[in-house]
């Protein structure tokens, strides 16, 4: 059973003041896109900036609702209004921007807050959220403000604050653009521990084809279109095509690839470098 | 810029610490109607002992307390250099238009050390309460005002935002300051003036970044099942313990030694 079901989401910005004449000139942000999660996959969503992937993230929790097609979590259609609160307790967003989605000076406080929203008991909202911050590593910074923390830390705080809520899916906003190598490093290794440990389904949203390359799934957008979508192998095999709509493969796989157009002997792409010296041992010797 | 603490909240683990911060709220207000209900100099000392007693339980270094009186202390000398002159009844001291009386200088002693006591008693309330507790306190004080349609949870709310906030925008000034030094405006020199007008590269960003961060921080509240103070629980439960009441026990026998004071002995002011 598919967790999210997209079928030909349609989504565009309506200009309020010139309604009627213009909307058949507004660009489709999203555009007959569909896909499908299920329960307790990792899937990445990959493409440039503008590409609409950060709409489907906002609509995978009902924070916008599509202009046409439908949207399932869980067998619920999101365009239905009274189910909002349903559908984000089941789906969780985390933003870009740690600074910016951190309610409370206090690290456990702000993990309190969205079971706190939920109208949980006091006595479980603290076993929930010791539960999430030693889950996210962040447990002896309990006591911490916020601002006294790493991006990397900040970053996972706000995934603590999330898992709290105990969702079945969380859906992540670009998490990593804007920390440094080492806080990249501490969110992706949380992120694959949830979705290992605790089978979270996971959607990641990112532009690194280095953080796509361990999800179960790809799916790659392009100006509001699938453009393709399959295993990381599958769809990182793809060179010409991701290379015509300028987007990157991994540097393992884009030199396998400059290899075998050279005419060296490789028969599959890889995506991980241990793989790749492998491969090209196996060539050389 | 970075280093300026909010409330200035001093942890520690003194008793003032472990108090709830809505005894200490409710104590506060009692000192402060207290400090000016004195009418003559036991009853003054009283106030002035215990107030001492309080800052010492505090376990806070007492430096920190002469900072915070530091800066009101000229807002002491003229007010109470004011209250010298306006005495009434028999001069003792006469200089042309000036005339000092008895009554005067009372009045001046009084006033220098009823303010004095009020910063300190209210210095002692942020320093051994943090600011989150504050505000939680002030939740539930301010929660019967609901009923006069007051929106007490928003305000608190609000509260709680803002202190989280605070360092944030004062991170961001120093970042936006130092970018538009970089690029070469002059916010050290020139007249007061011209000054303020080099002030308005650094506000105009970040006026546009807060409300840029106030529109994200709407959209994860949301994420995250925000829907105000209905149906709203809280991690933290406030619960007044023994301590509590034997210090709200304390400063009752306290009032009662102030009104007994200044019903028994002779008034020395007003």
């Amino acid at each position: 059973m598919d967790f999210i079901t997209a079928q030909n989401l349609v989504f565009r910005y309506i200009d309020e003041d010139d309604q009627q004449e213009n909307i058949a000139n507004t660009r489709n942000v999203l555009d007959d896109v569909s896909f499908t999660v299920e329960k307790g996959e990792f899937v990445a969503l990959l493409g440039h900036n503008g590409c609409g992937k950060s709409t489907v993230a906002k609509h995978l929790n009902a924070m916008l609702l599509p202009s046409g097609g439908k949207l399932y979590v869980d067998s619920i259609d999101t365009t239905d209004e009274s189910e909002d609160f349903a559908i984000r307790r089941k789906v969780g967003l985390v933003l870009q921007n740690p600074d910016n989605q951190l309610v409370a000076s206090v690290v456990e406080e702000d993990v309190a807050f969205g079971p706190e929203n939920l109208g949980v008991e006091p006595k479980e909202i603290r076993r929930r959220v010791d539960s999430a911050l030693r889950a996210v590593d962040m447990y002896d910074y309990r006591n911490q403000p916020p601002h006294k923390l790493s991006g990397g830390q900040k970053q996972r705080v706000a995934i603590a604050g999330i898992i709290a809520m105990e969702p079945d899916c969380i859906v992540l906003d670009e998490p990593t653009a804007m920390l440094d190598p080492k806080g990249r490093e501490e969110v992706m290794s949380t992120i694959k521990r949830l979705n290992k440990e605790r089978g979270i389904t996971i959607v990641l949203i990112t532009h690194y084809m280095d953080e796509a390359v361990d999800a179960d799934r790809v799916i790659v957008m392009d100006e509001g279109k699938v453009l393709t979508s399959g295993t990381p192998q599958e769809v990182f095999s793809q060179v010409e095509l991701l290379k015509r709509h300028r987007l990157d493969v991994p540097q393992v796989t884009e030199l396998c690839y400059k290899l075998k157009a050279r005419g060296v002997n490789i028969d599959t792409l890889s995506l991980h470098s241990d793989e790749c010296i492998k491969k090209l041992l196996e060539v050389l010797l | 810029m970075r280093d300026i603490a909010f409330g200035q909240y001093y942890p520690s683990n003194s008793i003032l610490h472990r108090l709830d911060p809505r005894s200490k709220i409710l104590l506060l207000v009692a000192f402060i109607v207290l400090v000016f209900c004195t009418v003559n100099y036991v009853s003054l000392a009283l106030v002035v002992f215990s107030v001492f007693a309080v800052v010492l339980l505090s376990k806070v270094p007492l430096r920190l307390y002469f900072k915070s009186l530091k800066m009101i202390v000229v807002i002491v000398l003229i007010t109470s250099a004011l209250n010298l002159f306006y005495g009434t009844g028999e001069p003792v001291f006469e200089w042309g238009i000036i005339k000092i009386t008895l009554a005067g200088i009372n009045n001046a002693i009084f006033i220098a050390v009823r303010i004095l006591s009020l910063i300190l008693i209210s210095s002692t309330l942020t320093f051994t309460t943090s600011p989150n507790d504050l505000t939680d306190a002030l939740e539930r004080l301010m929660k019967p005002l609901s009923i006069f349609k007051v929106k007490v949870h928003e305000i608190a709310m609000m509260m709680t935002i803002a202190l989280r906030f605070v360092p944030l925008l004062l991170e961001e000034t120093d970042k936006i300051m130092a970018a538009q030094k970089a690029r070469g405006a002059d916010m050290e020199s020139g007249s007061l003036v011209q000054r303020i007008k080099a002030l308005i590269p650094v506000l105009i960003p970040l006026f546009v970044s807060a409300f840029r961060r106030a529109y994200e921080l709407a959209v994860a509240m949301e994420c995250r099942c925000y829907q105000g103070g209905e149906g709203r629980t809280r991690m933290k439960i406030l619960k007044m313990k023994a301590k509590d009441y034997v210090s709200i026990f304390v400063v009752i026998i306290l009032i009662v030694g102030v009104v007994l004071c200044n019903v028994y002995l002779p008034q020395t002011v007003r």
